[in-house]
């Protein structure tokens, strides 16, 4: 379970987030929408413990897998190894990984289809490549909470395809809860139960995706009309889409 | 056999880095021990290798029989503690090194600037000029190496965080005023009997090494080695953007500081039994990254065993080369600052090509 109570936040005299509450419990996931600017990230690092709180409270468990939008490397560090940092919480101060550590840390690596390059240098790595990395670290800490900054941000359509799938097959178990940032609403339909969308004005909006993520809310949101659309799949089940009024309208 | 195992286990690449590391660790170990070798046997007069070999192994077996040969006694009494000494110091002036550029995630850092080279350099001027030697010196050394690095946590802690810039440059400051401090003290010390005391002892050496200044660096020095030896895991976490590392439980701040803890109680030994030696921190842990790679795990006793066999032909060049004893500073400078150029090139051009 990781959530916000009552949460507002300010900087300076800008108000981001006014009394904020929502909660993501295990076997959910929720998607954080909103245009850039408005405090995306913000709430993601009031759910990680890194931003001040100017009231309300957070609840977390101690160790949240966090994958962040993009990850340092100063040091030029092995795949495995950066995936085995994911332990540091279980070792404490001075004990050393150990093989056990090292098997979760392949699993990991596994599940997240990146085993293959586990020897290979994180920094030589591709953007797609360094966020299945970064997700594995997640998995290896063995929380069951996954928060996620933007990871579709950087990829191209195919990585987001691949990176959409795998969220689908973390969150097919529901045995953990998963919140990401994005700003495209279709991540949202795709692999998210709820959405919070961060909407002018500092109240933002909490609900199941289906009720939230209505044309007028996404107007509302990101400033531009937009229309909902039902397509039907090649499997034959109906899916929905979100498109901005623009699309489909041709090049005088 | 060993590809045929690789190729069944899952285990396959740390097995394969496992048979790299102990060759590694092998020829850097080889390295150490030719040098400290050498090291004991050169000089004006001068033992075999085999020899002193020999020597050693009496004065292991054997510590308190009596010494009757003139080499027995240069061996043993003179040059041993010497070579050990510089073997612990480079050591660990180069574990600080690698330690300090993960913490500051910056190659280009050196434990000179915590404060606590000029701390305890004023330190040392200080005691020289007041007449105090032995023990005190060493204890005022000490503290005054640790006032730097409080003096540099306090100056960079606002509103209850320190963040890596305001502690470099706070770092700088620190340096500065006691460096200030020092001129100060030379231009008033007698030139006649503590000025080039002073001006000897800060360009450092280790020709007033014995058993017993031995014995009394040991705990500082041996104690941070294993220390920062122990947190090498950690190391590679602290390395991280601070965001990430809290993420996966690290406490950076507070894990920093006892980082730089173990640094100055090594940095303060050094100093105040051999005197401010620069470069070390910085062109060792390079090149141990050169051989070793970037893991904390391999890289800190790679740079310890690299920067102990360095120490150690150094100082055997500083008192062999010529009649009188050049200055440590001189020569780590000389051999350092070239290097150092060099990294600092290679590093910016690798950098703007990426």
């Amino acid at each position: 379970m990781i959530g916000l109570e009552g949460v507002t936040i300010r900087f300076g005299e800008r108000v981001i987030v006014e009394t904020m509450s929502f909660s993501v419990p295990r076997g959910r996931s929720l998607a954080i929408l909103g245009p850039n600017g408005r405090g995306k990230t913000t709430t993601l690092k009031a759910m990680l413990g890194f931003q001040a709180l100017n009231a309300g409270r957070r609840l977390a468990p101690k160790i949240v897998g966090y994958v962040p939008q993009s990850a340092s490397y100063s040091q030029r560090y092995r795949v495995l190894d950066v995936v085995i940092m994911g332990r540091a919480a279980r070792l404490g101060l001075f004990r050393q990984p150990g093989p056990e550590d090292f098997a979760v840390a392949r699993a990991a690596l596994d599940k997240t289809g990146a085993l293959r390059f586990e020897s290979a240098y994180f920094d030589r790595l591709s953007g797609g490549e360094r966020q299945l990395v970064l997700l594995a670290r997640a998995l290896a800490t063995g929380s069951d909470v996954l928060v996620l900054d933007e990871p579709a941000a950087a990829l191209d359509l195919a990585n987001q395809h691949r990176l959409l799938a795998l969220l689908g097959q973390l969150r097919a178990p529901r045995d953990r809860a998963i919140v990401f940032t994005t700003h495209d609403p279709n991540h949202a339909l795709t692999v998210a139960d709820d959405a919070l969308l961060m909407m002018p004005g500092a109240h933002p909006l909490f609900g199941p995706v289906e009720e939230v993520l209505t044309p007028d809310n996404l107007e509302r949101l990101y400033g531009v009309a937009m229309r909902l659309v039902d397509l039907t799949g090649p499997d034959g089940v109906l899916h929905r889409a979100v498109l901005p009024a623009f699309a489909g309208m041709k090049a005088a | 056999m060993v590809d045929a195992l690789s190729e069944r286990q899952p285990g396959a690449i740390q097995g394969a880095g496992l048979v790299r590391n102990t060759a590694i660790f092998a020829v850097l170990a080889a390295c150490l021990v030719i040098a400290l070798i050498i090291g004991i046997g050169a000089g004006r007069f001068s033992v075999a290798p085999l020899r002193v070999l020999e020597l050693v192994w009496h004065g292991v077996v054997d510590p308190s029989r009596t010494l009757t040969g003139m080499d027995e006694r240069i061996v043993l009494l003179v040059r041993a503690p010497r070579v050990l000494l510089a073997a612990l110091a480079g050591a660990g002036l180069a574990i600080c090194g690698a330690a300090l550029q993960g913490v500051f995630r910056n190659p280009l850092v050196s434990p000179d600037i915590l404060g606590i080279s000029q701390g305890a350099a004023f330190g040392g001027a200080l005691g020289i000029m007041l007449g105090i030697w032995g023990g005190p010196l060493i204890a005022l050394v000490f503290s005054t190496g640790l006032a730097g690095l409080a003096l540099v946590g306090f100056l960079s802690r606002i509103d209850g965080r320190s963040e890596t810039v305001t502690v470099i440059l706070s770092g700088l400051v620190v340096s500065s005023m006691f460096a200030a401090v020092v001129s100060l003290l030379q231009f008033v010390a007698d030139p006649n009997t503590s000025l080039p005391a002073i001006v000897y002892w800060l360009m450092g050496s280790f020709a007033s090494a014995t058993w017993e200044r031995f014995l009394t660096a040991l705990p500082g020095l041996a104690g941070g080695l294993v220390l920062l030896w122990s947190l090498r895991f950690r190391l590679n976490l602290l390395s991280l953007e601070e965001a990430e590392a809290r993420s996966l439980g690290v406490r950076t701040e507070r894990e920093r500081w006892l980082v730089f803890a173990a640094i100055a109680v090594i940095v303060g030994s050094q100093v105040a039994v051999s005197g401010i030696i620069g470069w070390v921190g910085i062109v060792i842990p390079h090149a141990a990254r050169l051989v070793a790679g970037h893991d904390h795990r391999v890289l800190l006793p790679a740079s310890a065993l690299l920067g102990g066999a360095f120490m150690v032909v150094i100082d055997t060049l500083a008192r062999t080369v010529t009649a009188a004893e050049i200055p440590l500073g001189v020569i780590t400078a000389l051999v350092g600052a070239p290097v150092f150029a060099v990294l600092l090139r290679r590093h910016y051009r690798e950098r703007n090509s990426e």
